[in-house]
């Protein structure tokens, strides 16, 4: 078996203290799918914003491509975000500039493209998720979620990374964009034969788009293996999530009448 | 006592904090502004928004405070008969005080609240992490532009400023106060020296770094949602208004003090 593409070795992190990643092991072979379930605010984010180097974790170690990454800086954290497109939770489009120019801003910014050539490129990438050129002089303002959000994954990977994140792709969405969103998700990821990590809630989702899945609670991956088994997992926090139960092991600080 | 005490010590500290994160915010800024990538296109787009779109507000407040300049200084003079003294106080209240202080104030509420929001807005809506993972340094596409652009426009600005408050004490004292149209404008330039002038547009350009450091710093650093940037706009406005008055104080100290 090849190294891993994607490796995290205890990863933690803590805001004060608040622990919100306790030790977090897993290791993502190269062309997998790996969909992260869990409840809101458990970690979900911060473990993608901990692989990306926005955040910085407090212990343990993330590995690319054999490479740590884990406090990387410079032209080391350069080379790993050249590999990676992320999309993000709420978009994250850039206001001030015109559909294209968001979806070319890293071949114009950072890959120093013309601008004219780079526009070609995002227009078929826009075209890739289905948004033809009068959308691309728009601004994201302009747009509803839904076209917003497939701005978003045309950006994420409009400079064909190798690596692609999506933090909650559907969220947000009635259930027929959700699903054009993740036929989306899953023919832009076979294209470039990317490895991916995707987070989501929603459970239609996480059965299209996965190869693999893990269920983070406690801060901590308590369940993985491969997006088939899901529903044999023989876990209660996992089948307590997958059925949408309030009872169960996995407690909601709500105040019960 | 000590009750007593303890909160005004807290706040001293606290503000004394608050400096030192602000001092090293612009150490880092700086750092970033002698490497590249350069943004020419967006240092001209913050010259513009900062420079022309201030235009209206920095002349009618220079307009007026020269007119009211002229009126005051001419019902004060005239109790010891030095009322020709007029154009000499216009000229040099506007120069060395009015105008780079009026101007930064002015553009403190208007650039700096837009700064802060603007960049605020991207923080919490995760535009700013979505630009580190997109190959682009935040400080070298946010922060330095503006700046720039601040440190620059500011002295262009209160340049115009100077020209209208004289002109606004002008035709206050020439049109209602009757005096000599020639002799006003003789008056305004026998007395002024350079130094009047460039101590004014050294502050303008340390202000316009200020309100915009200020501005960047509190929309970088916002969180928490719209709530979060509404916080964030005003404290740029209020502590880029404070750091105005105090770096007023000091760089008249450095050019007029004995
Ligand atoms: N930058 C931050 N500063 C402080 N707390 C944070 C920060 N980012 C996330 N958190 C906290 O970490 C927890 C997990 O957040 P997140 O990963 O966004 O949850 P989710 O699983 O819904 O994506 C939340 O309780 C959140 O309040
Ligand atoms: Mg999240």
């Amino acid at each position: 078996m090849s190294a891993p593409k994607i490796q995290l070795t205890g990863v933690k992190k803590a805001f004060g203290e608040q622990i919100v990643l306790d030790g977090v092991d897993y290791a993502l072979p190269a062309g997998e799918s790996l969909v992260v379930i869990g409840g809101s605010g458990s970690g979900k984010s911060v473990l993608l914003k901990c692989i990306l180097g926005i955040l910085k974790p407090d212990a343990g170690s993330i590995r690319i491509d054999g490479v740590e990454t884990a406090g990387a800086r410079g032209e080391a954290r350069e080379a790993v975000l050249k590999k990676i497109g992320m999309l993000f939770q709420g978009s994250a489009l850039f206001d001030s500039l015109p559909v294209w120019e968001n979806v070319a801003f890293r071949l114009i910014q950072g890959q120093g493209m013309e601008r004219k050539e780079a526009k070609e490129v995002a227009l078929g990438k826009l075209a890739q998720v289905g948004l033809g050129p009068p959308v691309a002089e728009l601004y994201p303002a302009e747009l509803s979620g839904g076209m917003q959000k497939r701005v978003a994954l045309a950006r994420a990977i409009a400079s064909d990374p190798e690596i692609i994140f999506f933090d909650e792709p559907t969220t947000g969405l009635d259930p027929i964009m959700a699903d054009v969103i993740n036929d989306l998700v899953v023919a832009s990821v076979k294209k470039l034969g990317a490895t991916t990590i995707s987070i989501t809630h929603d459970m239609a989702s996480a059965r299209k788009i996965a190869t693999k899945i893990a269920m983070i609670y406690g801060g901590k991956f308590i369940w993985t293996g491969d997006a088939k088994n899901i529903d044999r997992s023989g876990n209660a926090h996992v089948d307590q999530f997958i059925h949408g139960r309030a009872e169960g092991p996995i407690q909601m600080a709500v105040r019960r009448p | 006592m000590s009750g007593l005490l303890a909160p005004i010590g807290r706040a001293f500290l606290d503000a004394l904090a608050a400096l030192g994160r602000l001092a090293l915010f612009a150490g880092t800024a700086i750092g970033h502004m002698g490497r590249p990538p350069f943004y020419p296109r967006l240092i001209a787009r913050q010259m513009i928004e900062i420079g022309y779109f201030s235009l209206p507000v920095v002349a009618l407040t220079t307009l007026f405070s020269g007119m009211v300049l002229a009126l005051q200084s001419y019902t004060g003079f005239a109790r010891f008969s030095a009322e020709s003294a007029v154009a000499t106080v216009v000229v040099l209240s506007m120069t060395r005080e009015l105008a780079p202080v009026l101007a930064g104030l002015m553009v403190a509420g208007r650039v700096g609240a837009a700064m802060a929001a603007e960049i605020g807005t991207m923080r919490v809506t995760e535009q700013i992490d979505a630009l580190t993972v997109l190959s682009t340094d935040p400080y070298k596409y946010l922060v330095v532009p503006r700046l720039i652009a601040g440190a620059t426009m500011l002295p262009l600005l209160v340049l115009v400023g100077d020209i209208i408050g004289v002109f606004g004490g002008y035709l206050v004292s020439v049109y209602k106060l009757d005096f000599n149209a020639a002799g006003y404008l003789r008056r305004t330039w026998d007395y002024l020296e350079m130094i009047d002038v460039v101590s004014g547009l050294v502050k303008a350009g340390a202000f316009g770094f200020l309100v915009a450091l200020t501005g960047c710093y509190h929309g970088y650093h916002s969180k928490g949602g719209a709530q979060g940037v509404g916080q964030a706009t005003t404290n740029a406005v209020v502590s880029a208004s404070i750091l105005i008055l105090v770096f007023n104080y000091i760089i008249t100290e450095m050019f007029f003090a004995k």
